[in-house]
């Protein structure tokens, strides 16, 4: 019999639906490698094995009374502790949230369990999905299941969705939900081999999604390949009058028109994104890109993005500055974490639930957010970062003018060591190509494309224009068909 | 610009988060560190340039006037409410005494 946990999130369904297999031997399955993987890898902060099987029974009952069956019928998936599941703890990787467990169900989950999938677990991430190594975690880090060639050294599965990451790497889940604000469901699938993408702000509803910088948080599918990703997302997108930003559209067909012929289309290299000193690998490996989307009929078209260089410094103004107000709400009164120590009034409760709940990153962020936005400095930082953000998409503007979509690399660097970035400047420079299609709101895309000479995987970026998650992903299965991207961990767990 | 330890005592008492003497002495350099990085956007000129409101252009949306329109977002669900609070007290949240 085929190995179930080896099957994508469309053969397992089809094979559901096929009768090949059933459901619950498909969530059995699951569940072990779960089990398995979970004292090395620390991928997930819950495991649900009874309702990933009670949602396959479901499935099972309802294809043997000839009923119609979801788009994700008989997939179990892994959700990132950042959705609110009905009575599963639901912690954003923070003590400050340790216990909670939500009355009431996420949009973006509701729609999984409604298209027939079911949960096998809470998946581990950066705390406030703030970080970009999983190190954040007050859960533990997350181990990547990839390792250097020779080396047994633990590497970053990338972040904030690193959990989700490993987990689809390490093939203890086949897909797993993502969120995205500046790159966190793009690094982690280009540092572990698999397929993500952050849809078009708004797509996605956010209701139910704990709150990082609402004007750039989005979620998104994280799975093996481009269709599986296409399929996850149409599933997941849709209007939700919940959401004040969520778009009043109609959710595309995206699997059913995929097609990686591009003829006709062009491709954007922007040169800003040709740093010096850029990894030379990963620059070969653009290089290749542009080959391949040149062989799938594409034009390649030098553009410009010149307010690039700016894309990083707005972020962490941005997102701290959202931070700071998002997380005001954590105050030890209504859920989550009370520290009250003897004698102390309300302020005094609010400040040491707060300091004993937030980890030190979310207490940076946390910090500088308040300083940008305080009197006296919130036009030089806030005013002038929201400017630039203007400009920044305003490029884009211009060149989805010239061209249908952009080819970059997802991230600068492939893994690196758990513990190797200990000054939190040096992370925040590893989002630089992630960052300005979170600040413009634009769909992308990472999508595995070889190997270092370390044997460490490699990921391609496409951005498109707002809407056109279909440009994204025609161009990444073009990619993907011609990277032919096979390589996997090996076991070692 | 660049904050003393003072500056960052003030700004954690502003984000009701307690800090400790040593914990001060850490996050003075590593906030002057971000600070300074990001100073650099002070160079791009924004003459006439709106600062962004809405990534997407999106208008706002009235709901329909109708009590509990949505029952996930509706009333009348004070268990629910109360089901986390660290201490709920008589169906309210219990918080130490705030009026002398």
């Amino acid at each position: 019999m085929t190995n179930l946990t080896d099957l994508t999130l469309t053969g397992i369904r089809d094979g559901v639906a096929g009768g090949d297999f059933t459901a619950t031997e498909v969530a059995t399955a699951f569940n072990t490698a779960v089990t398995e993987a979970q004292e090395a890898l620390n991928a997930f902060i819950v495991t649900t094995p009874e309702a990933a099987l009670a949602a396959a029974a479901k499935v099972d009952a309802d294809r043997a009374a000839g009923k119609p069956l979801g788009k994700l019928a008989g997939v179990p998936i892994g959700m990132k502790d950042l959705f609110a599941t009905k009575g599963v703890q639901t912690s954003a990787a923070s003590k400050i949230l340790e216990g909670f467990k939500p009355q009431y169900e996420s949009t973006v989950s509701q729609k999984l369990w409604d298209a027939g999938a079911g949960l096998l677990g809470k998946l581990n991430l950066d705390q406030f999905a703030m970080g970009s190594s999983n190190e954040s975690s007050a859960f533990g880090r997350v181990v990547s299941p990839w390792r250097r060639k020779g080396d047994s050294a633990a590497l970053a599965p990338g972040g904030s969705s690193g959990g989700s990451s490993a987990a689809v790497a390490a093939r203890i889940v086949p897909a797993a939900t993502g969120t995205d604000t500046g790159g966190s469901i793009r690094q982690p699938a280009a540092f572990t081999g698999i397929s993500g993408i952050k849809p078009t702000y708004g797509r996605c509803s956010r209701w139910g999604i704990v709150a990082f910088a609402s004007s750039l948080d989005q979620a998104g599918p994280m799975a093996h390949t481009v269709r599986d990703c296409a399929v996850m997302l149409e599933a997941m997108a849709g209007f939700d009058p919940k959401d004040a930003t969520s778009l009043d559209m109609a959710v595309p067909e995206w699997d059913k028109l995929l097609s990686s012929d591009l003829k006709g289309k062009k491709v954007g290299i922007p040169r800003e994104y040709r740093l010096d000193g850029l990894n030379d690998e990963v620059a070969k490996n653009w290089e290749q890109g542009i080959a391949w989307l040149k062989d799938a009929g594409a034009e390649v078209v030098d553009i410009s993005l010149p307010h690039s260089k700016y894309a990083l410094a707005t972020y962490y103004i941005i997102a701290p500055a959202e931070a700071s107000s998002n997380l005001a709400r954590y105050d030890g009164v209504r859920y989550g974490l009370r520290e009250l120590p003897d004698g102390a009034n309300l302020q005094e409760m609010y400040a040491a639930t707060r300091a004993a709940g937030f980890g030190d990153e979310v207490k940076r962020r946390i910090l500088i957010g308040t300083y940008v936005l305080s009197a006296g400095f919130y036009d030089a930082y806030y005013t002038q970062a929201q400017k630039v953000r203007t400009l920044i998409a305003k490029d884009f503007e211009e060149a989805f003018k010239q061209v249908d979509v952009i080819l970059a690399p997802t991230a600068p660097t492939p893994a690196f060591a758990l513990g190797e970035k200990s000054n939190p400047l040096d992370m925040y420079l590893g989002d630089v190509f992630s960052v300005p299609a979170s600040l413009a709101g634009l769909p992308a895309m990472s999508v595995p494309s070889g190997l270092s000479s370390e044997g460490l995987p490699l990921g391609l970026q496409i951005i498109g224009r707002p809407f056109d998650e279909q440009g994204v992903l025609n161009a990444g299965l073009a990619i993907e068909q011609r990277a032919q991207f096979s390589a996997k961990p090996e076991k070692w767990w | 610009m660049s904050v003393d330890t003072a500056t960052v005592a003030k700004i954690a008492s502003l984000a009701r988060i307690k800090v400790t003497d040593s914990d001060l002495e850490a996050m003075v350099p590593e906030l002057n560190g971000i600070l300074a990085w990001v100073e650099q956007l002070g160079e791009v000129d924004v003459t006439g340039v709106e600062p962004m409101t809405a990534v997407i252009p999106n208008s706002l949306r009235l709901r329909e006037d109708v009590v509990n329109a949505d029952p996930l977002t509706g009333g009348g669900i004070r268990e629910a409410v109360l089901a986390n609070a660290p201490a709920a007290e008589h169906g309210f949240f219990g918080v130490p005494k705030v009026i002398e």
